[in-house]
């Protein structure tokens, strides 16, 4: 085959546009739209006695003000609860506009629409709501005592709570284990909030032509919005449509759905029959999407000699936020995840997830398993400082081995099915984590140090994607899958696989994404599964069309299928190139027409004798066209893995932590595009840098988020993020026709354990809670000195 | 009240009516609508909506429309050459993947463009420190840093 292009480094097919200004991003479009504001909450936690919109009346340009009791029934109702779990007792989500009680600062009071988004905040500042102000819960530990309630129905705050326990050989569980072990351990790990943060923020632009609704989302899933809002609406499913244009990065938060404005954006547009758009602004980002990673931690553990784990009990305090849209999704993925290469003898986690007057907490980026490595990485460094052993060793004696695998955790995953890992090879990713920052040749010295962190991710969950595959007369081959894309490089990826399953030159093919238009069954970009759920899809779309292909071909040529094969677009019989038919024609010869538009097509038609005439022109079981649809479902999730090893130093005066080196060994089973992969790890352990020694959301008790801008969050240039050197190791995934597994999240799942591994063994003192600034370092010395 | 303003945006004159409240970049973006300049922030700190005024690197969303008239203006839209060909530094971005989902990069790239113009052969700490107002939440700039290199090089090969 001459177009193969699956693995090779190919130039992105969506940079020129967005080089040159020509992306659409969702505030590029609609200019003529009426633009919408909110009035949000001030408190924390109040109740909302009147709302007085007289002042507002008179702002030139206002359309329209609408609070809870204008909304019709079906479109005030509280926001679906998207993952429903057995676990998850108290689910409670928003009403698109507060009903009665607030719950967070942010939370949308009135909608205010107008001629422009300046008359709109004019507005908005003009409307006067009377709160009573009611106590707020703020912090894990205040929620926990549940003396004051987030929701009054929701007894001790406890939304959800769940123990899962994987039992030793001998039937002990963990518990038992741990008590009868050689050594023991217990301490504390703290993970502090942080959040997706992409440059772009949320948005919708909605158009009704008084029959049809058309909703722009800056959404990771559009075909779930559509269903979401053609549910909230009222509205049959074929008249919605829902299109994710160019997004500005999501990183988990746009992958929640429907967001209030993803409903009251298009119920306005209707009501008003005018277009209406909302675009995010920074502030609003920051206090009413969501947040992540906020866990507490207590872990107990017992260990042999060797470091290997007999036993290890682990207590996570998980903080919702004010409510519950995405379910327990991550403290399920903390739960499962911590468990990373390893298999300690016997398993016991348990789970409480509270509520606090805080913004939701759904997926970021990782989604739960940042908070699981740190865990179980931590645990490997103690048991390795307790043994006086090098931390390697420690991970090595615990690590599932080759011929382990499929390797089964006996835990129930994410998507509901069995923890099994496929495929991966530890020992050897170790060997080549330690060559890589030179591990067995580094001599830490005061201010100077090494660590290391190891993981496994689950990716790819389905239930699943599916592919479109079409061949026009001209020869162009049009892919469409239907999850979205924020920046991953699909339209290059997926151009690859089907130039490669198709043998066609990749500039023939495009590839849409996220627009129910071109495909309307999807789930969503999210779990690091869209190079493995569509990939697959598309593969097997094109493997379809290219039998077909074959078929025609071979009927037109005279020839077997089996001698054929398609190379640059043509297709021939293997070793005599000159009986070829090129697939612009095939693609004519699938469609029998009465009607000719050009050369190509007029071969096609009726009086031109390419159909028999004593067959029918489309033969039974046929259908016309060349193009074909298929789906992936995967049976459960792929496990790609990762190890990851920083050199750091520390200023001995103003505590200033350097990250020196930082080096990345990663499977993902076959590479796609490995320029593409490294990109996506660069930006992971950028996040990662991030979350380890700069960002988290800092609220008063007052439930006040006080550094809700990019001047107090402080987000990583790049003067803070070290060089990325990366090694790739690939095992495939025996559960996928294309080998893969996911890449996404990957680059940002160790780096805090990793961080404070490397600090440890640099200051010699315990890091047991991430983030880390200069000022804690310090304080941590100064409590080491007494 | 309305100001009537005129701005050279891209060579191209163009009068407009703005609020004396109206920020540049939503000039650019909704009244003249050049949508390649992003706003991530609106306060200052992101750089997504830099765009070159007299050929410096500014935020356009800490500067009002109205201060501006009279000035040349290029965005993102006008780094092309005349004939719609890539600049060099549009092309390094391709070439080394220094863009992921796209937002940040319209800044990234007026501001690397006056960068290499006032340092055609920067060293590696001066490209960091040249970037060091622009974030990026998706490449870990690393892509970046090696775009800004590959630029200087293609404008030396190019001069
Ligand atoms: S939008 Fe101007 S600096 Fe962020
Ligand atoms: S490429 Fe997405 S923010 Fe820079």
């Amino acid at each position: 085959m001459t177009t193969k292009l699956f693995g090779e480094p190919v130039q992105r097919r969506e940079d020129p546009r967005l080089l040159t200004g020509n992306g659409r991003y969702l505030d590029d479009l609609g200019r003529e739209a009426l633009a919408a504001a909110f009035v949000r909450s001030p408190h924390a936690h109040a109740r909302v006695r009147d709302i007085d919109v007289t002042a507002a009346l008179d702002v030139e340009g206002l359309v329209a003000v609408y609070t809870w009791e204008d909304l019709p029934e079906r479109v005030g109702r509280a926001l679906p609860l998207l993952i429903p779990h057995p676990a998850l007792t108290h689910g409670r989500t928003a009403y698109p506009l507060a009903r009665d009680v607030v719950r967070h600062v942010g939370e949308p009071v009135v909608m205010v629409v107008a001629a422009d988004r300046y008359a709109a905040e004019d507005a908005c500042a003009l409307i006067e709501v009377d709160y009573e102000p009611l106590k707020p819960v703020v912090g894990l530990e205040e929620a926990v005592q549940g003396a004051q309630l987030v929701h009054e129905d929701v007894p001790g705050n406890v939304g959800a709570h769940l123990v899962q326990e994987v039992a030793a050989a001998d039937g002990r569980g963990a518990r038992e284990a741990i008590e009868t072990a050689p050594h023991t351990l217990a301490f504390r790990l703290d993970i502090e909030r942080s959040a997706s943060m992409p440059l772009e923020g949320r948005g919708v632009y909605a158009r009704w032509d008084g029959r049809d609704l058309r909703v722009y989302s800056s959404t990771q899933t559009s075909t779930s919005v559509r269903m979401a809002v053609a549910a909230a609406l009222g509205l049959p499913l074929p008249q919605v449509e829902v299109i994710a244009p160019d997004v500005g990065g999501g990183f988990g938060v746009k992958i929640v759905h429907p967001w209030p404005e993803e409903v009251l954006v298009p119920w306005a547009a209707m009501t008003l029959g005018r277009e209406v758009k909302w675009t995010e602004d920074r502030r609003e980002h920051f206090i009413s999407s969501a947040h992540e990673r906020g866990q507490v931690q207590y872990v107990r553990v017992g260990f042999d000699d060797d470091g290997r784990v007999l036993g290890l009990d682990v207590t996570i305090l998980h903080d919702h936020g004010a409510y519950t849209p995405y379910g327990i999704i991550v403290p399920i993925v903390t739960s499962t995840q911590l468990l990373g290469p390893y298999k300690p003898g016997s398993y016991r986690v348990e789970f409480t997830a509270v509520y606090t007057n805080t913004v939701q907490v759904t997926p970021y980026r990782g989604a739960g398993r940042p908070q699981g490595v740190f865990c179980m990485e931590r645990t490997m460094d103690k048991i390795a400082r307790y043994l006086g052993k090098d931390r390697t060793q420690v991970r090595e004696a615990n690590f599932i081995r080759p011929e382990e695998f499929p390797y089964d955790q006996k835990m129930t995953f994410q998507d509901g099915r069995p923890l099994i890992y496929d495929s991966g090879n530890y020992p050897e990713m170790l060997r080549m984590i330690k060559e890589l920052i030179g591990w067995d040749s580094f001599e830490a010295g005061p201010g100077r140090g090494i660590g290391i962190g190891c993981y496994v991710e689950g990716t790819g969950v389905g239930p699943y994607e599916g592919g479109h595959v079409q061949i026009t007369s001209d020869g162009r081959v049009h892919v469409s899958t239907g999850l979205t894309s924020q920046g991953q490089g699909h339209e290059t990826a997926f151009a690859q696989i089907a130039a490669t399953e198709l043998g066609v030159p990749i500039e023939r093919v495009s590839v849409v994404t996220g627009d129910t238009r071109r495909f309307g069954y999807a789930v969503g970009t999210f779990a690091s599964r869209a190079a493995v759920v569509s990939g697959n899809a598309i593969a097997l779309a094109c493997r379809k069309v290219r039998e077909k292909a074959l078929r025609i071909a071979a009927d037109a040529l005279e020839a077997n299928p089996a001698d054929l094969e398609i190379a640059d677009g043509v297709v021939h019989v293997a070793g005599t190139p000159s009986a070829a038919v090129p697939l612009s024609t095939v693609a004519v010869l699938a469609n029998p027409l009465r009607y000719a538009f050009d050369e190509e097509t007029a071969k096609a038609t009726q009086f031109a004798g390419a159909a028999a005439p004593d067959r029918p022109p489309v033969a039974e079981g046929e259908e016309p066209g060349l193009e074909g649809r298929d789906y992936y479902s995967p049976i459960r999730s792929t496990f790609a893995a990762g190890m990851h090893a920083a050199i750091v130093e520390t200023d001995p005066d103003t505590a200033e932590i350097k990250v020196v080196r930082y080096a990345v060994v990663h499977d993902c089973g076959r590479l796609i595009n490995p320029m593409i992969v490294e990109g996506q790890i660069h930006g992971g352990v950028a996040q990662g840098i991030g979350g380890a020694l700069y960002e988290r959301m800092v609220y008063d008790q007052h439930g006040q988020l006080v550094n809700a801008s990019f001047m107090d969050f402080l987000m990583p240039y790049a003067t803070e993020i070290p060089h990325v050197e990366t090694g790739h190791l690939e095992t495939p995934s025996p559960l996928n026709p294309l080998g893969v597994k996911g890449a996404g999240e990957a680059g940002v799942i160790p780096v805090s354990a990793v961080i404070a591994s490397a600090l440890e063994d640099a200051e010699g003192i315990e890091v047991n809670r991430m983030p880390i600034s200069p000022s804690e370092l310090f304080e941590l010395r100064a409590a080491r000195m007494g | 009240m309305e100001h009537e303003i005129t701005l050279i945006v891209n060579g191209v004159p163009r009068r407009t009516g703005v609020p004396a409240r109206r920020l540049l970049s939503d000039c650019l973006r909704h009244d003249l609508g050049l949508t390649g300049t992003h706003v991530g922030c609106e306060h200052g700190v992101c750089g997504c909506c830099t765009v070159l005024l007299d050929g410096r690197p500014v935020r356009s969303c800490l500067t009002f429309a109205v201060t501006v008239d009279g000035a040349e203006i290029t965005t993102v839209e006008g780094l092309a050459d005349a004939d719609g060909g890539l600049s060099a530094v549009q092309r390094a971005f391709a070439e080394c993947h220094g863009l992921q989902c796209g937002f940040c990069t319209p800044g990234f790239l007026c501001t690397v463009t006056a960068l290499l113009r006032e340092n055609p052969a920067p060293t590696e700490d001066e490209v960091i420190d040249g970037i060091s107002g622009n974030l990026c939440r998706c490449t870990g700039y690393q892509n970046i840093v090696k775009a800004v290199h590959r630029a200087a090089e293609l404008l030396a090969e190019e001069a």
